[in-house]
């Protein structure tokens, strides 16, 4: 028997319209856990480089975790996984809400797509019975109507839908799967399934998951429970509020934003409003939010509460779920004051199903691009005067691929390059060619200098956690922070409390300070916990993302072993997220992804190091088992059980490409040369000084 | 006087994370915790989020009937199906029903836990939609029919005495 996971996998062909039951092999399980680490695992198997994102031998893979269906509170994400049209490397995305967990009770780990069908069609999982059903009549359906109507015509209110909207059937590069209260949106597999003909996935499980070790794994069920009750009623202490508690960030529960709005940058990732958060702008905002807020609502077994029903009758919109950060990036990519706005638009772009963090970012480069007469009323016909309305345009413009919508929907790397003009100018959020978070700061910061830069997933909020973002002002604070920081790895204790300790004293400013062997060690250790998340399918939320979570490296063994009956330690998982990382990490390799593209934007702090940078860059890969590619060497693969990777790029000359390429300090100093030029040309539109 | 528990349901606190379903299902498992299906468990939520229908409901009697007609409430403006507040196991839909046998499931308030713990699906709901209450009422403690006499009791009334006994001595014999 298996425990924890199910042991089979659906592979489905579209271009064949065959549906096969394939039993996985457990010791899969063993070497990358679930999720994230098979996922990646299958794609290394069977999607080699030359393989385009809208080729039908593209894999699109829906994955449950490891864990997501157990009684482990808030396990219950699915790891979406294909070759991303956007970055052109592995993309993958992870959503929350319930999909996952009907999915393991339908009695399957995985749903491998692969080909191509030639009219649209959604997939029927109901436990044995699987279909690949017509959608014609859902085409340019928006994503809740779709849900709704596939529950309806199957009459099954109970089964949970995973579906595209509009711009997924466009592809549009950052098309979104939608889910209801959750969204897979990053890395356009939108667009991936909306290639392959494919709206969405129902699914209805009535099985039983089983687990290996029933009495120690329930109890550490109820000890982490009790931890989150305990963080409930203990916030951390010296920390602005929206990071206090666990979860994703509680916006829809909090009011307090004066850390996302004047941290962050507004309008095309420009401009910082250090005194945007007013008495008067709180009090206007708690108001709206509060009649916006229908309900707070959760994902499986979750008590947080991440999301809400929102409905506005003053806008007279359908209602619909949101969650955490969405709710300000459209109000702050339009540079508007207005929170309502963010509630409506958001509203509509989840419709069509576009990807929340780029869609304001491309619609703010779109916007800049015409103030700097790039683009005209030519390519904007029609284009209102008010930010508010030209956003709502571009959403139109963009999931319809109509006119400059058409160019735009490919993200703000590829547009900018086909609009040309000195469109690329005006990129200067992306990093591997997706956009970033909007934050552009003073100094640089050595810690997210490295995620940025060679974090696989693109995407700082699925690397970054554990740590406060600011140092504790007060002594007394630092030390009642650490007094109870039982989360920090084995070994590690004594100085990581002395990093806390000591930051924010006289001697500890950045970018020199924490020395380079601590920063690594605090990176490492930030990323292993998301790797670990991302093949367990528990929540990030409760887990790697927040400040002292409920899970950590030391439960997180036994809880897994408990479930599953596998035999891993501390250490062991450990190892298993090291694998996971160089796999990912080789298949981005393979598919051309070199030092070169590890860099976050020039303007990405005010105040940049050239030769630390590249320090910093060349020691880290060599603390990570890397070649100054950024290329895991041989021994390094070897070592984790991965010499079937190191053989291939021997074969494709993989390394030795590699040893030609190195990227030399003076290339640095003339990116340097430029930035400073292009900084004195642009003058003041590069942001305020922190 | 006999002892009355309570299972107080605030529909305006449940978020709708089915936290009780999970640990109901696990519970009631055999051997206990060896694994969770939700079907399996004694409380389900009904939900609908549009609607803002977020009703955790608790397995009640067995019923061998569907209702003569239905119901439709109205409550602040919305519009609820009777169904989304009865408890009971029944033909017309396939709630509180063990998947494979199709056999009724109904809350024992977690009768084999100690009596001083709350049910597990109050212990598990953090967020307080489900609490829970014991009060003193008039009358006498009445002896509950055990888990297996309420599904026994079904077939017999859905096939007949007879046929249960037959089939029980035949799948039993050797």
């Amino acid at each position: 028997m298996r425990y924890a996971e199910t042991g089979v996998n659906l592979e489905i062909d579209l271009s064949r319209g065959s549906i096969e039951r394939e039993a996985s092999d457990p010791r899969l399980t063993e070497l990358h856990l679930g999720g994230l680490g098979t996922n990646a695992r299958i794609l290394w198997d069977r999607v080699p480089p030359e393989v385009e994102p809208f080729s039908p031998d593209n894999l699109l893979i829906f994955s449950a975790g490891l864990l997501a269906g157990t009684s482990a509170t808030g396990a219950n994400r699915t790891i979406v996984s294909a070759v991303s049209p956007q970055t052109l490397l592995m993309a993958y995305s992870i959503m929350g809400g319930f999909w996952a967990p009907e999915l393991k009770f339908a009695g399957y780990d995985k749903v491998i797509i692969r080909g191509k069908s030639p009219n649209l069609v959604y997939l029927w999982i109901n436990g044995d019975k699987v279909e690949i059903r017509d959608a014609s009549h859902l085409q340019g359906k928006s994503s809740l109507e779709t849900a709704e109507l596939i529950r309806q015509e199957l009459k099954e209110p109970k089964a949970q839908v995973a579906t595209i909207g509009l711009a997924g059937e466009n592809k549009v590069y950052f098309a979104s799967i939608e889910q209801g209260r959750s969204s897979a949106s990053r890395g356009g597999i939108g667009a991936v399934m909306g290639d392959k003909g494919l709206k969405a996935i129902a699914v209805r499980g009535k099985k039983d998951l089983n687990i290996a070790r029933p009495d120690e794994f329930i109890g550490l069920c109820n000890e982490v429970l009790q931890y989150i009750q305990f963080r409930r009623d203990n916030p951390v202490r010296g920390v602005p509020p929206i990071l206090a508690g666990l979860g994703s960030p509680q916006e829809m529960s909090i009011h307090d934003e004066e850390w996302h709005t004047t941290s962050f940058s507004w309008g095309n990732a420009r401009y910082r409003r250090k005194d945007f958060w007013t008495k008067e702008t709180a009090k206007k905002w708690s108001k709206v939010q509060d009649k916006a807020v229908e309900r707070l609502i959760s994902c499986y077994n979750c008590p947080m509460e991440c999301g809400a029903v929102i409905a506005h009758p003053s806008l007279g919109l359908p209602k619909f779920m949101m969650k955490c950060y969405s709710k300000l990036t459209y109000v702050m990519g339009a540079m508007t004051d207005n929170l309502e706005f963010g509630f409506k638009i958001t509203g509509d772009a989840q419709g069509y199903g576009v990807d929340g963090y780029t869609t304001p970012q491309v619609m703010a480069f779109a916007v800049e691009l015409y103030e700097n007469g790039i683009l005209t009323d030519k390519e904007l016909p029609g284009f209102p005067s008010k930010n508010e309305n030209r956003f709502f345009y571009l959403l139109e413009k963009i999931a319809r691929r109509e006119g400059i919508g058409d160019v735009l929907a490919n993200g703000v790397y590829w547009a900018a390059r086909q609009i040309g003009k000195g469109a690329e100018e005006y990129d200067h959020n992306t990093i591997k060619k997706q956009e970033q978070i909007p934050i552009k700061l003073g100094m640089l910061n050595p810690i997210y200098y490295i995620m940025w830069s060679t974090g696989e997933k693109v995407n700082i909020t699925q690397i970054e956690g554990q740590l406060p973002q600011a140092p504790f002002l007060t002594k007394m604070l630092r030390e009642e922070f650490v007094g109870d920081w039982i989360q920090v790895p084995t070994g590690k204790e004594e100085r990581f409390k002395r990093f806390i300790l000591e930051w924010g004293d006289k001697d500890t400013g950045l970018p020199f300070w924490p020395p380079l062997d601590l920063v690594f060690d605090l990176v490492e250790w930030q990323e292993t916990m998301h790797y670990i998340d991302d093949a367990t399918g528990i929540c990030a939320g409760l887990s790697s993302f927040p400040i002292k979570p409920p899970y950590h490296i030391h439960n997180l063994p036994k809880l897994i072993s408990s479930a599953t009956g596998l035999d891993i330690d501390e250490d062991k998982l450990w190892e298993i997220a090291k694998r996971n990382r160089n796999l990912l990490r080789a298949i981005n390799i393979r598919r051309g992804m070199r030092r070169k593209d590890e860099r976050p934007p020039e303007d990405h702090w005010r105040k940049r190091f050239p030769e630390f940078e590249v320090k910093i860059q060349d020691e880290y890969y060599k603390f990570k088992g890397w070649n100054n590619e950024g290329i895991p060497t041989k021994e390094t693969l070897d070592g984790l059980g991965l010499d079937y990777v190191s053989q291939d790029f021997e074969q494709r000359g993989v390394y030795k490409e590699g040893k030609v390429k190195v990227t030399k300090q003076d290339s640095l100093k003339s990116e340097k040369a430029k930035v400073a030029k292009k900084g004195s040309k642009k003058g003041k539109s590069q942001g305020s000084k922190q | 006087m006999k002892t009355v528990k309570l299972i107080k349901i605030d529909v305006d606190k449940c978020n709708g994370c089915r936290a009780c379903e999970s640990i109901c299902s696990a519970f009631h498992a055999a051997p206990k915790y060896s694994s969770t299906n939700p079907e399996r468990s004694r409380i389900r939520v009904l939900f609908d989020p549009l609607k803002n229908i977020y009703v955790p409901v608790i397995a009640g009697e067995y019923t061998e009937a569907e209702c003569n007609g239905r119901n439709i409430y109205t409550i602040n403006e919305m519009e609820y199906d009777e169904c989304s507040f009865c408890r009971a196991s029944c033909p017309s839909r396939d709630l509180f029903k063990e998947p494979d046998s199709g056999l009724p499931l109904k809350c024992d308030m977690c009768e084999e836990k100690s009596p001083e713990e709350e049910p597990l699906c109050v212990q598990w709901c953090i967020n307080d939609a489900l609490t829970y209450e014991e009060k003193e009422e008039e009358g006498e403690e009445e002896e509950k029919p055990r888990e297996m006499e309420v599904g026994l009791e079904s077939l017999v009334k859905k096939y007949g005495a007879k046929t249960v006994r037959d089939t029980l001595a035949r799948i039993t014999k050797g």
